[in-house]
C-alpha cells in the first residue's frame, strides 16, 4: 500500500512538468500553431530559472526565478511565432530548429552553472496544484469565454474568424507566447524543484513527450491531467527498474523517445488525430478567403 | 419607392488585364429583392466583394441612405448594415451553431449560452429553423445557409446579399428559402439575390440588373423581363431552352447493372439493390441529394470501388475493377471534383490532356516521353474544344472552371467512348460553358455512347436525360421517362416522399 502511494506521489511529481508543458503546447495548438520547440523552450526556461535563483554564488532571487523562466520560454516562442505567423514558414521545421537551438544555447550558457547546488528551493506542492488548476482554467477558458471561443475559432477556421473582425495574427501570437511561457515554467520546475540544479540535457526528452501527449489527450486540457499522471507513472517505473535490472542504461536513456512513439501509436488506435484543430499547422494568409 | 437605401455610383475595379467592374451603377430600395444576373466572370463576385469590404473599388462611390461610406472590411460592411450570405458557408464546422453566432460579438463570459434568446427571437421572427445546439458539420447545406442568414440579421443587416443561395438546395429547400426571403422583404429588409437560375429570379425578384463583361447591360423591373430576354442580355446572343428530343431509336444494351450492393468505409450500406439497363445513345439522369449513394454508384461503375454484391455488365461482360483498363474498354469518367480528381492542378494543360494516353505512342517513346507529340496532340485538342488557355504549357490550376472541364472532356472523350460517367459536369459553369459541355455529351450519344449523368441541377437532368432515376438512401427509384416526371415529383422523391 505504501509502495502504491509512493508510486502515485512520484508519478504526480514526474507528471507536473509534463502537464505544464503539455498545456502550453495544447494552448497554441488549439489556436492553430504547432510548436515542436517545447524541449528547447523547457531547457531555456530551466536554465533561466536556475540562473536567477542561483544569482552570484547561491543567493539569487527565488521569486524572480519563475517569471524569468517564463520570460525565456515566451521569448523563444515569440521567435517561432515571428517565423511561422508573420513569415508563414513551415511550423514543423521552425519548431524542430527551435528545439535544437534552445538545447544548444542552454547548454552553452549553462556551462558555469553545471553541477552547482541550489540550497534554497521551492516546495513542489504549489507547482502540482498550480498545474492542475491551470488545466481547469484552460478548460474553462475554451468552453465558457469569448476569448476561448476566439482562440478555438482561429485554430479551426481562421478565415471565418477574420471575416468577423477577429485579429487572427494577434490571437495566434498570444497563444504561441503563452504556450512558450508555460514550457519555460515546466523547465523551471525541473531545475528549481524536481532536481534543484542545472545539468546540460536535463529536460531528457520530456518536451517531446509533452508534444505527443497533446495528441494523446485529444487537445483536451482536462484529459491532459490524467495523461500526464499516466506518463509520470511510466517514468517512475522506468527509474525504478533502472536500478534493479541488468539492462544497460542506454536502453533506459532511449525510453522517453520510445514513449513518444507509444503515445502516438495509442492515439492512432483511439482515432485521436480526428480531434486535431482543422487549421493546425497551416499558416493563415488573408488573400485565401 | 422612396429613397434608395443603397446606391452604387460608377464603381470601377480593375485587375491586371481585366476591368472586372466598369462604371457599375445601381440602386437598392428598402423592401426590395434585386436580382443580380451575369455569367461567370461578368463581375458579380467582384461587385459583391466590394460591397462586403473585401476589395476596394478603384473609382466610384457607395452611398448608404444618401451619404457616401467607405467599406474597408467585412466588419465595416456589417456596421453599415450590409450582410453577406456566401455561396460556401464560412462557418467553423466543429463549433455549435450558437458558438458560431457568438463568435466576434458575444459576451465575454458564456458567450454561446447568452446569445440563445437572441437567436431564438430572430430565427423565430422570420421563420428560420435553426437548432442553436447542433454542431455545424452535421448540418445540411440549407441549414448552414440559414445560420448565415441569422448571423447577418444578428449583426443588424438591413441589406442582405445572397450569393447563389439555391445552388446547394433541393427544390423544396429553395421554396422554404423563398418564403424566408418574402418574410424579410415584408419586414423592410432589402435583398440582393445572385443566381444563374432564371426561373427563380423571375419568381422572387422585384427588379433585376444584368452584368456582362463588367458592365450593367440591363436594369429592368421583373414584369418586363422574360427567361429568354434575360438569358440573351447575360450571354449577348440568342440562347435556346428547348428540351432535348427523345432518343430516336435506342441501340443495344451497353450497361446492365443488377442488384448492386455497396458499403461505405464505415460499413454502412450505401447502395442497396441498385439495378438498371442503359442502351447505346441513351442518357440516364441520376438525381438525389448529395450523400444518397450517387457517388458510390459512379465509383463502382468507374472501377474505383468494389461492390459487396450484384453485377455490372458492360456489353455483356463483367467489369474489371481497374480504371485504366476500363478506359481502354470505352468507359470515360468525368469526375465530381474536377480539381482534385479530374486533373493535376500543378501539371500543364498538355500533361493533363495526356494523362490517359501517355503510355501509348506517339507520346510514349520507349520509356521516354516525346514532348513534341505531347504538345502537338494538346494543341489539336485545345483547338477542337475551344479551350481558352495562354498556352498548352500553362499549369492547369490557372484555368477557369469551364476551361478545366473542357480539358477533362477532351481527355476522356479522345477515343470513342461506349459509356460516359458524368458527375456534376456543369457545376459552377456559366451558361456559355454549360452549353458547350452539354453539346459535347450529346454529340457523343449521337455517335452511340451511353451516358450516366449525375447532377443536382434538375433543369439539366430534365433537358438532357431520356430517363431519370432518383437515388434515395442507396436505392434507385425509377428510372422514369423524362417526359413523364416533373421537377416537383423528382424533388419529392429526393427527399423520400412518394411521387
Amino acid at each position: 500500500m505504501e509502495e502504491v502511494l509512493n508510486a502515485l506521489a512520484r508519478a504526480l511529481s514526474f507528471g507536473t512538468p509534463l502537464l505544464i508543458a503539455c498545456l502550453g503546447a495544447l494552448l497554441n495548438e488549439r489556436a492553430g500553431v504547432v510548436n515542436l520547440g517545447v524541449e528547447g523552450m523547457m531547457a531555456l526556461g530551466a536554465l533561466a530559472g536556475f540562473a536567477v535563483a542561483y544569482g552570484e554564488g547561491g543567493n539569487g532571487n527565488l521569486w524572480l526565478a519563475v517569471p524569468a523562466a517564463m520570460l525565456a520560454g515566451g521569448l523563444a516562442a515569440l521567435l517561432h511565432g515571428f517565423v511561422t505567423i508573420t513569415l508563414q514558414a513551415n511550423q514543423f521545421v521552425s519548431g524542430l530548429a527551435l528545439s535544437m537551438v534552445g538545447l544548444g544555447v542552454a547548454g552553452l550558457l549553462g556551462k558555469r552553472y553545471e553541477g552547482l547546488p541550489l540550497f534554497d528551493h521551492p516546495p513542489e506542492g504549489p507547482f502540482i496544484l498550480g498545474a492542475i488548476g491551470l488545466a481547469l482554467l484552460l478548460a474553462f477558458l475554451f468552453s465558457a469565454t469569448r476569448l476561448g471561443l476566439a482562440l478555438r475559432s482561429v485554430g479551426e477556421n481562421p478565415a471565418a474568424a477574420d471575416l468577423l473582425g477577429l485579429n487572427v495574427l494577434a490571437l495566434r501570437y498570444g497563444a504561441v507566447v503563452a504556450g512558450g511561457a508555460l514550457a519555460g515554467l515546466a523547465g523551471a520546475y525541473l531545475s528549481l524543484v524536481y532536481r534543484p540544479s542545472w545539468t546540460d540535457g536535463m529536460t531528457a526528452g520530456l518536451g517531446w513527450i509533452a508534444v505527443a501527449l497533446v495528441i494523446f489527450v485529444g487537445w483536451n486540457p482536462l484529459r491532459a491531467i490524467f495523461g500526464a499522471v499516466f506518463f509520470g507513472l511510466l517514468y517512475y517505473l522506468q527509474f525504478r527498474l533502472q536500478g534493479q535490472s541488468g539492462i544497460p542504461s542506454e536502453v533506459f536513456a532511449s525510453l522517453p523517445y520510445l514513449l513518444v512513439i507509444l503515445v502516438l501509436a495509442l492515439s492512432g488506435l483511439r482515432g485521436q488525430q480526428g480531434n486535431a484543430p482543422e487549421a493546425l499547422g497551416k499558416p493563415y494568409r488573408r488573400g485565401e478567403r | 419607392m422612396g429613397k434608395p437605401l443603397l446606391q452604387l455610383r460608377d464603381i470601377t475595379k480593375r485587375f491586371p488585364g481585366v476591368v472586372a467592374n466598369d462604371r457599375v451603377s445601381l440602386e437598392l430600395y428598402p423592401g426590395e429583392v434585386l436580382a443580380l444576373l451575369g455569367e461567370n466572370g461578368a463581375g458579380k463576385s467582384t461587385l459583391v466583394s466590394i460591397l462586403y469590404g473585401l476589395y476596394r473599388p478603384d473609382e466610384g462611390e457607395i452611398l448608404i441612405e444618401g451619404s457616401p461610406v467607405r467599406i474597408a472590411s467585412p466588419v465595416d460592411a456589417l456596421r453599415h448594415g450590409i450582410g453577406l450570405v456566401p455561396q460556401h458557408p464560412v462557418l467553423v464546422g466543429r463549433h455549435t451553431v450558437a458558438e458560431n453566432l457568438a463568435l466576434g460579438s458575444g459576451a465575454a463570459l458564456f458567450p454561446s449560452r447568452r446569445i440563445l434568446p437572441l437567436i431564438e427571437r430572430i430565427a423565430g421572427g422570420y421563420g428560420l429553423q435553426v437548432d442553436p445546439r447542433a454542431y455545424v458539420h452535421q448540418l445540411s447545406p440549407g441549414e448552414k445557409q440559414r445560420v448565415e442568414i441569422v448571423r447577418a440579421l444578428l449583426r443588424g443587416a438591413k441589406v442582405l446579399i445572397l450569393d447563389e443561395p439555391t445552388s446547394v438546395l433541393t427544390p423544396q429547400e429553395a421554396q422554404a428559402l423563398f418564403r424566408v426571403m418574402r418574410e424579410l422583404k415584408a419586414a423592410g429588409k432589402s435583398l440582393i439575390f445572385i443566381s444563374h437560375k432564371l426561373d427563380e429570379v423571375l419568381s422572387i425578384a422585384d427588379r433585376c440588373v444584368v452584368l456582362r463583361r463588367g458592365r450593367v447591360v440591363g436594369d429592368l423591373p421583373i414584369e418586363r423581363a422574360s427567361k429568354t430576354s434575360l438569358a440573351e442580355l447575360m450571354v449577348g446572343r440568342q440562347v435556346s431552352f428547348e428540351r432535348r428530343r427523345q432518343t430516336p431509336a435506342p441501340g443495344p444494351v451497353v450497361l446492365r447493372v443488377e442488384g448492386l450492393e455497396a458499403r461505405s468505409e464505415r460499413g454502412l450500406p450505401t447502395l442497396r439493390g441498385v439495378g438498371f439497363e442503359l442502351r447505346a445513345g441513351e442518357v440516364l439522369g441520376i438525381a438525389g441529394i448529395a450523400g444518397n449513394g450517387q457517388s458510390e454508384l459512379v465509383e463502382v461503375l468507374a472501377g474505383l470501388r468494389r461492390p459487396q454484391g450484384g453485377r455490372v455488365l458492360l456489353e455483356g461482360k463483367s467489369l474489371p475493377s481497374d480504371p485504366a483498363r476500363l478506359f481502354t474498354l470505352g468507359v470515360a469518367h468525368i469526375p465530381e471534383d474536377r480539381i482534385r480528381m479530374g486533373s493535376v492542378p500543378n501539371m500543364s494543360v498538355a500533361e493533363n490532356l495526356a494523362l490517359r494516353s501517355f503510355e501509348q505512342p506517339p507520346i510514349a517513346h520507349g520509356f521516354l516521353l516525346n514532348p513534341k507529340a505531347l504538345a502537338t496532340q494538346a494543341q489539336e485538342q485545345v483547338r477542337a474544344y475551344a479551350i481558352a488557355t495562354p498556352s498548352v504549357h500553362t499549369p492547369a490550376r490557372l484555368l477557369s472552371g469551364g476551361n478545366l472541364q473542357k480539358v477533362i472532356l477532351a481527355r476522356e472523350l479522345a477515343t470513342q467512348a461506349r459509356l460516359i460517367l458524368a458527375v456534376h459536369p456543369t457545376y459552377g459553369l456559366d451558361i456559355g460553358a454549360t452549353e458547350q459541355v452539354h453539346e459535347a455529351l450529346l454529340h457523343q450519344t449521337r455517335l452511340g455512347a451511353a451516358v450516366v449523368l449525375v447532377s443536382e441541377d434538375l433543369e439539366e437532368l430534365l433537358s438532357l436525360s431520356d430517363r431519370i432515376g432518383v437515388m434515395h438512401r442507396g436505392e434507385l427509384l425509377g428510372p422514369y421517362a423524362a417526359t413523364e416526371v416533373s421537377r416537383e415529383q423528382i424533388g419529392l422523391l429526393m427527399t423520400g416522399g412518394a411521387a
